[in-house]
């Protein structure tokens, strides 16, 4: 387990983020790190003091999960048994930074309770001194869900006062369990089974995380749109005969829904005003063939979606008025190639999807943009539709190699795993955006 | 003597029938042969045989009507095994190779045999449900769904069944009917299912 970053360079002060992040963010402070510090593959080691008060072992239980969580700190397991001396001795009382600097410790979070919420407090091991300080608001209900949105808050600002960047802990993911749409805590926690009718399909949320699509399927076929917080859906594409509505997904600006009409003549995008009471417009022209499962690119200027109109599906690519169509995966060209259910990553460079490999069983895979650096990241069991995290590093996924379809993260920097729900059966997942608290 | 096993089979088989033909019609009171008496009985005696032939005559009567009923019933009961023969026709499924939408050769002649039933039952309507194997993207399987269905009606327009009267729908991978993860489960899955959606309680015999 790494303790301290690599590189033997005493104490070089350096700032732990890229300097385009930082020339961004004038908040962001940084923390000392001995050695060179890559914000992709090194990991900063932290410590999180002990928290007095209501909740205060839940709050530090669940801000040590998700900065371990995050893939970008170690997260050290102090030995609360004496705090007496995690402090220096004497009247001022002081945090104990050379005890912190023998456990290689180069942040330190400090947290106290107040009467609306949290006092936290980020201390530089390195530079001996306080580097931010926040007072952050809680709900009043302890556990509750919205109360643990806030905490999951707290964690990525601790993670954007380190690094620069934010974290993605205060965000959730919906996915389809038993015909039925679930939504559940990027930690695994708090799961809530949202209202709708029966064989609903493909949840994506909208870039403010207020509202989903989906789609029904079967006897009664629509795209619909559910508003969050009060559970209500509303069709946004209507029923119709001999038709089957499927994958819609948001513009960026939250405007339009893009989504799939089967009919009578194979599949096509089609894009419709998220208002609705507008005309569906046709994106692609599929000749009887099957286009479906878009993703947007974070400006909202071109489409990756799944086609078989070369007779199996592969990954196209087009600007966003349906125009300039390319594949987008024809590397690796075979007659058993089966590339499909891409997922745009939030930084817009990399494409991941799923790809049946030697004819057999999905593995995702990431390739960028330019169609270039194919990479697989997976090997174990079937795995299948990805979706990122907002932190365009993380990648929530169905896997059966548990012997079940269960979901799972992946860190594609690490390639650090971790299984985020155990019901069998959960699969179709979308990651959303961050979250803001109610 | 030996009888042959099937001539035996067989006289048993009529002896049965005999039996429960006998249950069926229910057995006339014999009419009793009578002598015609002479003397002070004489008019006892035509009133018997009055009595007798007004019998015989019930008897006769009965008998024929039980006939006629069983002759309805076991009309019926050919109409019922038609109909419901005409009904597995309609409702036959085609199958689809992995990932395809194309009819197979084999699958086009249980096509061909609903046209006629259609035909012969213009206000029937059926709906086509496309269905796939779990390999596949799920998503993209929601589409192929809606292509199998899409292809299995075009075929039969094209062999001049209106378009209004058949609907099409998908479920893609959701709705397997055979469990398991091989050829055999995955070949059964990859279908289309044909359901009767009105007019279908008489079926006209093409």
């Amino acid at each position: 387990m790494m303790r301290s970053l690599r590189g033997l360079l005493p104490f070089v002060a350096l700032l732990a983020a890229s300097p385009s992040l930082h020339a961004q963010d004038s908040t962001f402070k940084g923390i000392t790190l001995n050695g060179t510090y890559d914000p992709l593959r090194d990991k900063v080691s932290i410590a999180v003091l002990p928290i007095a008060g209501a909740f205060g072992d839940s709050i530090r239980a669940i801000i040590q999960r998700d900065l371990d969580f995050s893939d970008r700190f170690v997260v050290d397991s102090l030995d609360a048994s004496d705090p007496a001396a995690l402090r220096n001795p004497g009247a001022a009382g002081g945090l104990n930074y050379p005890l912190f600097a023998r456990l290689q410790a180069a942040a330190v979070v400090e947290i106290t309770r107040t009467p609306t919420g949290l006092h936290v407090v980020l201390h530089d091991v390195g530079r001996s001194q306080v580097v931010n300080v926040e007072d952050m608001r809680l709900p009043a209900t302890g556990l509750s869900r919205d109360w643990r949105l806030a905490v999951h808050n707290t964690s990525d600002e601790i993670e954007r006062w380190v690094t620069g960047t934010r974290g993605v802990a205060a965000t959730r993911i919906a996915y389809i369990r038993g015909q039925t749409i679930r939504i559940i805590d990027s930690d695994g926690a708090d799961e809530i089974t949202v209202p709708t009718e029966p064989d609903v399909f493909s949840p994506a949320w909208s870039p403010d995380g207020a509202t989903l699509a989906y789609n029904t399927f079967g006897a009664s076929p629509r795209v619909l749109l559910m508003d969050l917080a009060t559970g209500r859906s509303r069709a946004v594409v209507p029923q119709a005969r001999n038709v089957t509505y499927s994958t819609p997904v948001f513009t960026p600006d939250g405007k339009t829904i893009v989504y799939t009409r089967a009919g009578e003549n194979g599949s096509d995008l089609f894009s419709i005003s998220a208002a609705g009471g507008d005309t569906p417009h046709r994106l692609t022209s599929g000749q009887g063939t099957d286009n479906t499962s878009p993703t947007i690119s974070p400006d909202g200027r071109r489409i990756v979606f799944t086609s078989g109109r070369l007779g199996r599906p592969e990954l196209y690519i087009m600007d966003a008025d349906g125009t300039n169509v390319n594949v987008l995966t024809d590397f690796e060209s075979s007659e058993r190639n089966y590339r499909s259910d891409p997922d745009w990553s939030p930084d817009g460079r990399t494409i991941a999807y799923q790809e049946r490999v030697n004819g057999d069983r999905f593995q995702i895979r990431t390739v960028r943009v330019t169609g270039s650096s194919p990479k697989y990241l997976t090997s174990e069991g079937q795995n299948e539709q990805p979706s990122w995290a907002p932190d365009a590093r993380h990648l929530v996924f169905t896997s059966d190699r548990s012997g079940q379809r269960q979901l799972w993260i992946l860190d594609v920097e690490s390639n650090r795993v971790r299984q985020l729900t155990h019901s069998p059966g959960s699969r179709l997942a979308a990651w959303s955006p961050h979250l803001a608290l109610p | 003597m030996r009888i042959p096993r099937i001539a035996m089979l067989t006289a048993s088989t009529l002896a049965v029938a005999a039996i429960a033909a006998c249950h069926k019609t229910p057995p006339a009171p014999a009419p009793t042969p009578t002598a015609a008496p002479a003397g002070p009985n004489a008019d006892s005696a035509r009133r018997a045989q009055e009595e007798a032939a007004r019998r015989a005559a019930e008897a006769e009567a009965a008998r024929r009507r039980a006939d006629s009923i069983a002759a309805a019933e076991a009309a019926a009961g050919n109409a019922a095994t038609e109909m419901a023969r005409m009904r597995e026709t309609l409702t036959q499924m085609v199958h689809f190779d992995f990932d395809q939408s194309e009819l197979r050769p084999e699958d086009r002649g249980v096509l061909d045999a609903k046209v006629p039933i259609l035909q012969a039952n213009p206000s029937v309507t059926i709906s086509i449900a496309g269905h796939t194997d779990e390999r596949g993207s799920d998503e993209y399987n929601l589409a192929l769904g809606q292509r199998r269905a899409a292809a299995a009606k075009a075929y039969l327009v094209q062999h001049g069944i209106a378009e209004s009267r058949i609907e099409t729908r998908s479920y893609g991978e959701e709705r397997p009917i055979a469990q398991g993860s091989d050829e055999s489960a995955w070949s059964q899955n990859r279908r289309a299912e044909f359901s009767i959606t009105s007019g279908g309680q008489t079926l006209r015999r093409p």
